[in-house]
């Protein structure tokens, strides 16, 4: 397939606000179970739901580069009970209300005290209301994500439950190491530790399911072959012609253009800048909370996930290219 | 049901391109508005079409044979790009089987030409909506026309008559009878789509002689190799005349 930059930047961008907001979701209902020290500054929930807005805000920007009729998106919410892009069309929006009310209601002061016990364990409105149903949305959200893809059966290197896990790690990795780098800038050392545990924790996760998934492809068998395209029974067919000289939508949206070795090297530089180097450091900035060190573990680990997007639809397969192999 | 379908007879088809010219006439000029082109009369032509003629080489020389293979959409019964359309543009009418794109609905997000195996839709760079071969649906039912006239334009100009047109799910149709007489197949049936559209594959006519057929025992031609015996009476001894 060839990568269409919007929709990179768009499961790149939804998945950090997703994560981030996981993360923070996870640090509050912790602080409340005095898992972690409470926070000193209450704005600090507030502030991140708004960056998680941030980059929500910001794939819904790009996704609209990718539609040729973004005034007519709204009738996209319709057909829910078979599309799966449908279904994200309203995870999204719903999602980025529920983490605008969570915001709000830090940021305004607008919580309270939902329930209490003796040794001090509470519970908040904010994380009981709209802060759970935001994760739950979050959750479906990385589920319509990844079954977008997965669910085109053809689309062999695609249809694995591995998308929609990969998907959702690769999110809430990028998500926890935003988070870090947020706590260390906003100067909460309490918490940016228990971020940037997970964030490592995540991204090794992530490392096997994302190998593994590597692993899979190297290995796949296609099912479509020249015999059953055009359903002549005969080991050698080559294609003469395509019908047309100047290319089509067909010679343009199925083939990334690119050389073998380049998207080999594509998927080197993808697997060194998501894993080992923000996990370097991250695992240097656990012991100092070093806000700077934090920060390049999030941009090298960000930039890395769009080159790995790029990869994951470079490397698809369509069977229609085999229709497509000479002018 | 009805399903509307084309059989495409892959033995007869001599790969004119005059079924593709002819679709693009008629469908660009029709009510939904251009299928648009660029550069077409200059380097790099291209443009949206509904259909499209490849040819393909079977074998290795000496032993090759040509095929010219017509592909347009194929009017799947299992249609995969229709439930994963999220606006409904993308539909599949129950009256006649024919798969369709609402042009005003169409968002262009492209998700159904991902879903479509056989790359049978084109989006079209200029009105920014997918589209695709519509079996001439404002010209199948058209009254104002002559009978034999309410076909697709493909079926009509083809100068062959590789194209037939007609109900599949009627046992008796032409096609359904071209489809069982003729070994129809549909194309990869490895994804479930079961594809209303079917091909007729290229049949040769042999002929099969047995040894008993080119030497027959009793040929007179071999009467004339035989020599009769020397010593025994002619006719002219064995008669009285």
């Amino acid at each position: 397939m060839h990568p269409a930059f919007s929709v990179v930047f768009l499961t790149t961008l939804i998945g950090t606000g997703q994560g981030l907001f996981l993360a923070l979701f996870s640090a509050q209902a912790y602080t409340e179970l005095n898992l972690l020290p409470s926070m000193s500054d209450t704005n600090f929930f507030g502030m991140g739901s708004a960056i998680a807005l941030a980059f929500l805000v910001s794939g819904l920007i790009a996704s609209v580069f990718h539609l040729g009729h973004p005034e007519r998106a709204w009738r996209a919410a319709s057909q829910w009970r078979t599309s799966w892009l449908s279904r994200e069309v309203i995870a999204l929006p719903f999602m980025m209300a529920m983490i605008f009310v969570y915001g709000v209601m830090h940021l305004f002061g607008l919580d309270g005290v939902i329930y209490s016990d003796a040794s001090g364990n509470h519970f908040s409105y904010s994380l009981i209301v709209a802060g759970s149903l935001a994760m739950i949305a979050s959750f479906i959200l990385f589920i319509c994500t990844g079954m977008i893809y997965t669910c085109i059966k053809f689309l062999q290197e695609w249809a694995t439950p591995l998308t929609v896990i990969n998907y959702a790690l690769f999110g809430t990795a990028s998500g926890f190491t935003a988070a870090a780098a947020f706590s260390a800038f906003y100067n909460a050392p309490e918490i940016t530790k228990f971020f940037t545990v997970w964030a490592i924790i995540l991204t090794v996760v992530v490392l096997f399911t994302r190998a593994a998934t590597l692993y899979r492809n190297s290995r796949i068998k296609h099912k479509s072959s020249m015999k059953t395209a055009i359903g002549v029974r005969h080991n050698k067919i080559e294609q003469k012609a395509m019908g047309m000289q100047g290319g089509s939508y067909n010679t343009r949206e199925y083939f990334h253009g690119k050389t073998a070795t380049f998207l080999k090297s594509v998927k080197y530089i993808f697997l060194v800048l998501v894993f080992p180097v923000p996990v370097l450091f991250l695992v240097s900035g656990l012991g100092s909370a070093d806000a700077g060190l934090l920060i390049t573990a999030f941009v090298v680990q960000f930039a890395g996930l769009i080159v790995e997007r790029w990869f994951f639809f470079a490397q698809a397969n369509h069977p229609q290219n085999l229709y497509y192999q000479t002018v | 049901m009805t399903q509307l379908a084309l059989v495409i007879d892959l033995n007869v088809c001599v790969g004119c391109h005059a079924c593709v010219t002819s679709c693009k006439e008629w469908n660009t000029s029709g009510p939904a508005g251009a299928m648009s082109d660029d550069n077409p009369y200059d380097k790099d032509p291209t443009g949206t079409f509904f259909n499209r003629v490849q040819t393909y080489e079977i074998g290795t020389f000496p032993k090759t044979e040509t095929l010219h293979f017509p592909k347009s959409c194929l009017h799947c019964e299992d249609a995969p790009c229709v439930p994963v359309c999220p606006t409904g543009a993308s539909y599949k009418r129950e009256a006649d089987g024919i798969v369709l794109v609402d042009y005003d609905k169409c968002i262009g997000c492209k998700y159904c030409s991902w879903a479509c195996p056989y790359g049978a839709r084109e989006f079209d760079e200029h009105q920014k909506v997918m589209k695709k071969c519509t079996l001439c649906v404002d010209r199948i039912y058209d009254e104002s026309l002559p009978e034999n006239e309410r076909k697709p334009a493909c079926v009509l100009s083809c100068p062959t008559s590789a194209r037939l047109f007609g109900d599949v799910h009627d046992s008796e149709s032409e096609v359904s009878v071209a489809i069982r007489e003729n070994a129809g197949y549909q194309l990869m049936p490895e994804w479930g789509t079961n594809p209303s559209n079917h091909y007729l594959p290229r049949r040769k006519t042999k002929l099969h002689y047995h040894e008993d057929e080119l030497q027959r025992a009793d040929n007179p031609l071999n009467k004339e190799h035989s020599v009769a015996p020397v010593d025994a009476p002619t006719l002219d001894d064995s008669t009285s005349w």
